[in-house]
């Protein structure tokens, strides 16, 4: 009977399509803004060579900063060749 | 001193012309000199929306092909002494125009002709007639729908904008229909703002008396009756710096309803 009224009424027992609606959102966004600008992406590069040389002594051209995105997940994959690592950290020389 | 404002969402038909003619009408009743810039050249229509299609002598292009001579280009409304329309030249296209030279009008408007506000209706697209409608702006007004692709365009205007150095950026929320929102059929209004991460400046309940006005070539946001009308006035106040509580959008309970919530249905 119940089940009669619900079916007459139309109560819905599915997720509600707005649940959907944002999940779907919350995921296309984050590959949406995923494109990194190639301005940004060379600041970044220029702040992460900047950071690492202190550390150690890297091959500023062969470095390659991507953003790389799979279906629900992104990373920021670098590749940073090292040629020497420095003797002192920066801790001690300042 | 005066500023730009530009009226903008990405996707089309989420409402940007009739927000700016209702924000524009609004601004000019409370006493500020205001002007409307169309900026979808070749695809003109906020004339058609103020209802001044056919008092249009001179157009954008004309002013910037002679050297920013606005005579006859600024068209009065029929109400409001102090609202002007610049509109947009039909024959040309998006190219007929300069970023450069859109910033150069709108400084103009506020410089030499005082005016209080400039309102900036950007196309649709997120390209070379976008570029052009942002140029000049102070502040961004972003118009969404409560679905998803309107929401992801907005997204989209957002990254650009910020790109362009434009950090001042509110959003409204057009459309909004209370009982599909009840149902949960809806995105809410501060799902959107959670996901876009921007300010919000108002939401505007679908109201079939903005179709009516349009219609007439009338500005609603003075109609006493309708809720989108109201929206539209707090939303005229925030922008002039007012703190205005947000209403909720409530829902008008049919018979049916109650009786859904007396079986326990709903």
């Amino acid at each position: 009977m119940l089940d009669f009224l619900s079916k007459l009424f139309g109560k819905d027992e599915e997720t509600p399509s707005k649940v959907t609606a944002k999940e779907r959102l919350r995921l296309v966004l984050v590959h949406d803004r995923a494109s990194l600008s190639p301005q940004l992406l060379e600041i970044l590069k220029e702040e992460l060579i900047g950071v690492i040389s202190k550390y150690m002594e890297i091959d500023k051209h062969e470095l390659e900063v991507n953003l790389d995105s799979t279906n629900d997940s992104m990373a920021l994959v670098a590749n940073i060749p090292v040629r020497h690592m420095k003797r002192s950290s920066p801790l001690e020389t300042n | 001193m005066g500023k730009t404002i530009v009226i903008t969402s990405g996707k089309g038909g989420v409402g940007k012309t009739t927000t700016t003619a209702n924000i524009g009408a609004g601004l000019a009743r409370q006493g500020k000199k205001v002007a409307l810039i169309d900026a979808d050249i070749g695809l003109r229509n906020l004339d058609g929306v103020m209802g001044l299609e056919n008092r249009i002598v001179r157009n954008l292009v004309n002013v910037v092909e002679s050297d920013y001579d606005f005579d006859r280009a600024l068209v009065r409304d029929k109400k409001l002494e102090n609202l002007f329309l610049l509109p947009a030249s039909q024959v040309h296209d998006k190219d007929a125009l300069s970023p450069e030279q859109m910033k150069e009008i709108c400084t103009r408007l506020i410089e030499q002709f005082q005016f209080d506000y400039v309102l900036v209706d950007c196309p649709a697209g997120i390209e070379r007639g976008f570029k052009n409608a942002i140029a000049g702006a102070d502040e961004a007004i972003i118009v969404t729908n409560p679905e998803f692709s309107a929401v992801r365009d907005a997204d989209r205007v957002v990254g650009l904008l910020t790109s362009e150095g434009k950090n001042d950026i509110r959003l409204i929320v057009n459309k909004v229909r209370p009982k599909m929102v009840n149902k949960q059929h809806m995105l809410t209004t501060s799902d959107i703002t959670e996901e876009l991460q921007i300010k919000l400046l108002g939401e505007i309940p679908d109201d079939e008396e903005v179709i009516i006005s349009t219609n007439r070539g009338e500005a609603i946001v003075f109609n006493e009756h309708s809720k989108a009308a109201r929206a539209y006035r707090d939303i005229v106040d925030r922008l002039q710096g007012k703190n205005v509580p947000f209403m909720e959008l409530k829902v008008e309970e049919t018979f049916v309803d109650k009786l859904k919530k007396i079986i326990g249905l709903s």
